[in-house]
């Protein structure tokens, strides 16, 4: 048992824990804090990869901006315990097995890779840090127009927030 | 002792952040007597006065008080994160400190060289962002949890504060990011080494290039750290006591220390990215000035010896002898030779800090409070273009440089 063996575990478990918490709570704000939970242990992850600036760019991003929004709308609205439904029958007949499929797969690439056979995706190389500079000229040189393209996809959903949010006067 | 040589970087770190984490809540309990002091010297009193000679003792009272009284938890209230936030916001507040570095000098404990800093991360600048972003919540579920009405408004009023204000203050560092070209510490500092080659009197710290940057980080810093004129989550005239109505007892005096050692941060932050860190601002050459600190710190001891003899009388007599004996053994310490070359750096960068938290009190003792509209449109209207335009200059500064060849 080595020490990124047992933080990783740690914190693959917290994941798990808080999704599970996220689903659970019936407290619409403990959801939220469940999944500010997923997302820091998820940022722990990145870490340990070595993927420094992605770990502090999901707190920044995720945790820091969009869950602080999260919250601040749940306070506002004034939300309060949700009620107990009939759960709904497509996520038990088409969801269930769907999910299953999905772990099966997850559990298909696992074995390969503990096998020794083809890794996915170069994963294990987990000894590289990443420098900023690094990620900045593969984003900015290589990945150039997904990039940009994804920053006008995200101008045009602000703009048609702002749309409907005009849209009385 | 086995365990100390087999894990000594381990057992340097856990030293350094005892040492750190001690004298930082001395400082933040301190910050309240200095902050009082000063405000009340601003507006024609006298400040703490009894408790000790110079009221020096008040922290400690005040402290004891905290821990004395009874601690309520409000009917209706959730109760873990009633309990949770209070350490949420402290913790998050204490962790940045970790990353700051106080000097270059390297010191070598147990064999082990180190340096003034417990984790000199790459991203530095970044991990103190990341961590300072999540420090909204501390206060925001503060509010919620409360069961209040007050609280829930104040709440409201802070997250909605502290996410427009972190996008110009976010923006106005990256100019300095991109002056620097790093995001580590103690790079930037390095970076910030020497003189202007026309005007070979100013330093080349990043104040004077980004001036602007720097007036917008300060502004939003303040918002940020709700102090006044932006402490409208916690306005008194509206809202009671704001997010904190509901806390009592030690729980409140969390919440307390979390806003001193958030305006520490800023402050060190501040200091290392525009005003040189631990850089002196007088030339390498003048070397008399090694022996300021001890200067600085013998004077002080005269000053409160003569004080002791002279002006206080009883308890505060014998506080003050103290406090001149601990002057004046740092004072002579200071002029140690092995001594000499680790204290300057931090000698400067806590002069500068120092600088900046009077900076923070005299703003609070001037300026009224803002009202809410106009907060929210200083921030976005003012501050993010403002910051914005100066991140665009900068990066045109920098691919077409006028006269003076960056670097």
């Amino acid at each position: 048992m080595t020490l990124p063996f047992i933080l990783f575990f740690v914190l693959a478990l917290t994941a798990i824990g808080g999704a599970l918490l996220l689903i659970l709570a019936r407290e619409p704000i403990h959801s939220a804090l469940s999944l500010i939970l997923v997302m820091m242990s998820l940022a722990g992850l990145y870490l340990m990869l070595g993927a420094e600036f992605v770990a502090a760019v999901q707190i920044i991003v995720y945790a820091g901006a969009i869950m602080v929004l999260f919250v601040f709308v749940i306070m506002l609205l004034n939300a309060g315990v949700e009620e107990r439904t009939e759960y709904s029958k497509i996520a038990k007949y088409v969801g269930i097995p769907l999910g299953l499929l999905l772990l099966l797969d997850l559990a298909h690439g696992m074995a390969h890779s503990l096998m020794g056979r083809a890794p996915a995706n170069g994963a294990g190389s987990a000894n590289v840090m990443v420098s900023t500079r690094d990620l900045s000229l593969q984003l900015f040189q290589k990945y150039l127009f997904p990039f940009e393209a994804t920053s006008i996809l995200i101008l045009i959903a602000i703009l048609g927030a702002l749309v409907l949010a005009k849209r009385d006067e | 002792m086995e365990f100390v040589t087999q894990h000594a970087v381990l057992v340097v770190s856990l030293v350094k952040i005892v040492i750190l984490l001690f004298l930082t809540l001395t400082t933040l309990a301190y910050l309240t007597w200095f902050e009082r002091k000063v405000v009340a010297h601003i507006q024609s009193r006298w400040g703490p006065y009894y408790v000790g000679a110079h009221g020096l003792l008040q922290p400690l009272a005040d402290g004891l008080k905290f821990l004395f009284k009874e601690d309520v938890t409000p009917p209706g209230a959730d109760k873990f994160l009633y309990i949770f936030a209070p350490f949420l916001a402290l913790s998050l507040a204490l962790t940045t400190i970790a990353l700051i570095p106080f000097g270059p000098a390297t010191i070598t404990i147990l064999g082990q060289p180190t340096q003034l800093i417990v984790a000199d991360v790459n991203i530095g600048l970044m991990f103190v962002f990341a961590i300072t972003s999540i420090g909204v919540y501390g206060v925001a579920l503060a509010g919620w949890s409360s069961n209040s009405k007050y609280p829930l408004l104040g709440g409201l009023r802070s997250s909605a504060q502290m996410i427009s204000y972190e996008v110009a203050l976010t923006l106005s560092v990256v100019g300095v990011v991109l002056l620097a070209g790093t995001l580590n510490f103690n790079e930037m500092v390095s970076d910030q080494v020497g003189y202007y080659r026309y005007f070979p009197f100013i330093p080349r710290w990043h104040l004077f290039p980004q001036i602007i940057g720097f007036l917008c980080y300060f502004t939003s810093a303040i918002a940020e750290t709700n102090r006044v004129p932006f402490d409208l989550p916690e306005a008194e005239t509206e809202l009671v006591a704001g997010f904190h109505t509901e806390y009592s007892s030690f729980k409140f005096a969390m919440f307390f220390m979390a806003e001193y050692a958030n305006m520490l941060t800023v402050s060190f932050l501040a200091t290392i990215l525009f005003l040189g860190g631990w850089l002196s601002p007088f030339p390498e050459s003048w070397t008399f000035l090694q022996y300021l600190p001890a200067v600085v710190l013998l004077g002080l001891g005269v000053y409160l010896a003569y004080d002791a003899v002279m002006g206080a009388t009883g308890i505060g007599r014998i506080q003050l002898i103290v406090i001149t004996c601990g002057a004046l053994v740092l004072g002579v310490l200071c002029l140690l030779p092995a001594v000499i070359p680790i204290i300057q750096g931090p000698f400067w960068f806590l002069l500068k800090v120092g600088g900046l938290l009077f900076f923070y009190v005299w703003t609070r003792g001037t300026l009224p409070r803002f009202r809410y509209d106009q907060l929210m449109s200083l921030g976005w209207k003012l501050l993010l273009p403002v910051s914005l335009a100066n991140l665009v200059g900068t990066a045109l500064w920098i691919i077409f440089p006028l006269f003076v060849k960056h670097g």
